[in-house]
């Protein structure tokens, strides 16, 4: 059974009139329809302003559809909520709290219940899983920027959401951090099996870390093209990833679907006849 | 170079500090023989500096026994201000149609002098004390009031999702989230309200007749001791410096936070 599912979701804005642009109606997404088995990571690969941010805001409840519904095992979802954990763009770290109190913030919020200790116990393995130990009681603002991100990673990770929600983390960084950062990311997935829905601009960071690749089409009124499997065992390394056929015709089809737009299932795709 | 520099910084101020005091003498001397002159003020002043804490009388204090009187009572003042305008402060930045309703109201109340309430609080509470209180309060409190609104205001949004993912209770993104990003705002009100308290203690005092340096300054006008009012006058002026510079050293440190 899917634990996400999107029917139909469609989203606009209003712009208002600014200068010589008109004002009105902006469709941003339109009839996004997306199944999500439990365990899988699923990235969403699209180019900027085609509306990627907004279908992460709208899984995590921050902005409401216009149109079609999202179920989370089978509940529609009311709001946001730590059931769907967001590791954003921007970390987002509470710069007045150090590393461990932004994470402790997290898990007390989630395990409230818990004992004390119990919340400190968690809160450091998260941290520790992440490689930052000897980081604990620094502020975000003494840390360079893949380390807040491994900050926000580890908070993400404590909630312990039932779908962790990725939205474009690695984007600000510089190529070699982000590479030393997917690695990373590719090896706590492959250790917590985290069901993750992953936006991202970055095709060679889809295939490796993805199970399942979609497109999204130029906006405005994107939506999604078919959906492109990669099968590689995890957690994949990118040596080994760079000779594997089954990668390079995920990467293939990837970049043809961006480039085409395509929303419909492609030439080849098995089409099944009722 | 670097020591040139140096220098300068004493010099510089130095050569201000002396050419005021030329001033000072000039008009003594040339314009308005009744104000005396800096030695002047010097010799019949000393007592009050020399032996700060001396007391002969209510109205006859040494100069930092009625600064403290004054310290005190702008401090009771100024926390009054903040009590009620860092609260009130949050509620218009929190909620726009309190903002709609209230904005008018605090526009209209700000600009009036501390002159003129005063005397509404001596018809409100009929004791001298409580009204200047009142007074401080009412006129410093503007400040905090209006920085805390536009802290709140401009608390960032990626810092409220964070709240709204944890589904944070009310209290919790009250303490963890709005207050920690709305303290450098806070104390920059805080600071402009301080200094606004110790600019209104002084016709407070004047009025009611407290004793501090207000009270002094208006009582030694009354007995035609003249430099004893530039005394009060240039305590004022140093302890309104030091409270300002103090308040920045507390304001930079959560600025940095």
């Amino acid at each position: 059974m899917a634990i996400l599912e999107l029917n139909g979701v469609g989203k606009s804005f209003v712009r208002s009139s600014r200068g010589k642009l008109p004002g009105g109606k902006v469709e941003v997404l339109r009839d996004i329809n997306l199944s999500i088995r439990e365990n899988e990571f699923v990235c969403i690969v699209g180019r900027s302003g085609s509306g990627k941010s907004t279908l992460i805001s709208l899984i995590a409840g921050l902005i409401e559809a216009d149109s079609g519904s999202i179920l989370l095992e089978g509940q529609p979802i009311k709001g946001p909520g730590p059931d769907r954990g967001v590791i954003f763009q921007n970390y987002s770290l509470l710069p007045w709290l150090n590393v461990f109190e932004n994470v402790y913030l997290a898990v007390d919020a989630v395990a409230g219940k818990l004992s004390d200790s119990d919340k400190r116990q968690r809160t450091e393995h998260y941290i520790n899983l992440v490689n930052l130990g000897a980081a604990m009681t620094k502020l975000p603002r003494e840390l360079s920027g893949g380390m807040r991100q491994r900050v926000a990673v580890a908070r993400g990770l404590a909630m312990d959401p039932k779908v962790l929600l990725l939205d474009e983390p690695f984007s600000a960084l510089d190529a070699l951090t982000r590479g030393t950062l997917q690695e990373e990311l590719a090896r706590i997935w492959s250790e917590t099996r985290k069901t993750v829905v992953m936006i991202t601009n970055d095709i060679d960071e889809a295939i490796l870390l993805a199970d399942t690749i979609y497109t999204l089409t130029p906006g405005p009124g994107a939506t999604l093209g078919p959906a492109i499997a990669v099968d590689a065992v995890h957690p994949r390394g990118r040596l080994q990833l760079s000779g594997l056929a089954s990668c390079q015709k995920a990467r293939r089809e990837t970049l043809r679907n961006l480039t085409t737009g395509a929303s419909r299932p492609v030439a080849g795709a098995t089409v099944v006849i009722h | 170079m670097e020591k040139r520099f140096d220098s300068a910084a004493v010099i510089l101020p130095l050569l201000g500090i002396g050419l005021m005091l030329f001033i000072w003498t000039a008009i003594s001397l040339k314009v308005a023989p009744d104000l005396p002159s800096p030695l002047k003020t010097w010799q019949e002043s000393k007592q009050y500096i020399l032996d700060p804490f001396f007391k002969d009388g209510e109205m006859n204090q040494g100069i930092l026994r009625f600064a403290f009187l004054s310290l005190v009572r702008v401090a009771k003042g100024f926390t009054l201000a903040i009590a009620i305008g860092t609260p009130l402060g949050f509620l218009l930045g929190l909620s726009p149609k309190f903002n709609q309703g209230f904005d008018p109201v605090i526009q209209v109340l700000r600009p009036i002098s501390p002159l003129a309430w005063l005397p509404l609080g001596l018809v409100i509470f009929k004791q001298s004390e409580p009204a200047a209180l009142f007074t401080i309060a009412i006129c410093a409190m503007w400040p905090t009031v209006i920085n805390t609104a536009m802290g709140v205001r401009s608390i960032g949004t990626e810092y409220l999702n964070v709240g709204r993912v944890l589904k944070l209770s009310p209290m919790k993104t009250l303490t963890k989230i709005m207050i920690p990003a709305t303290l450098p705002y806070m104390f920059t009100g805080y600071r402009l309200s301080l200094g606004m308290a110790w600019l209104v203690i002084v016709a407070a005092e004047m009025l009611t007749g407290s004793p501090g340096l207000g009270g002094f300054l208006w009582q030694e006008y009354n007995s035609l001791v003249y430099s004893h009012i530039l005394l009060s006058v240039l305590a004022i002026g140093l302890i309104g410096f030091a409270l300002d510079r103090l308040m920045g050293v507390v304001e930079r440190r959560f600025k940095t936070a």
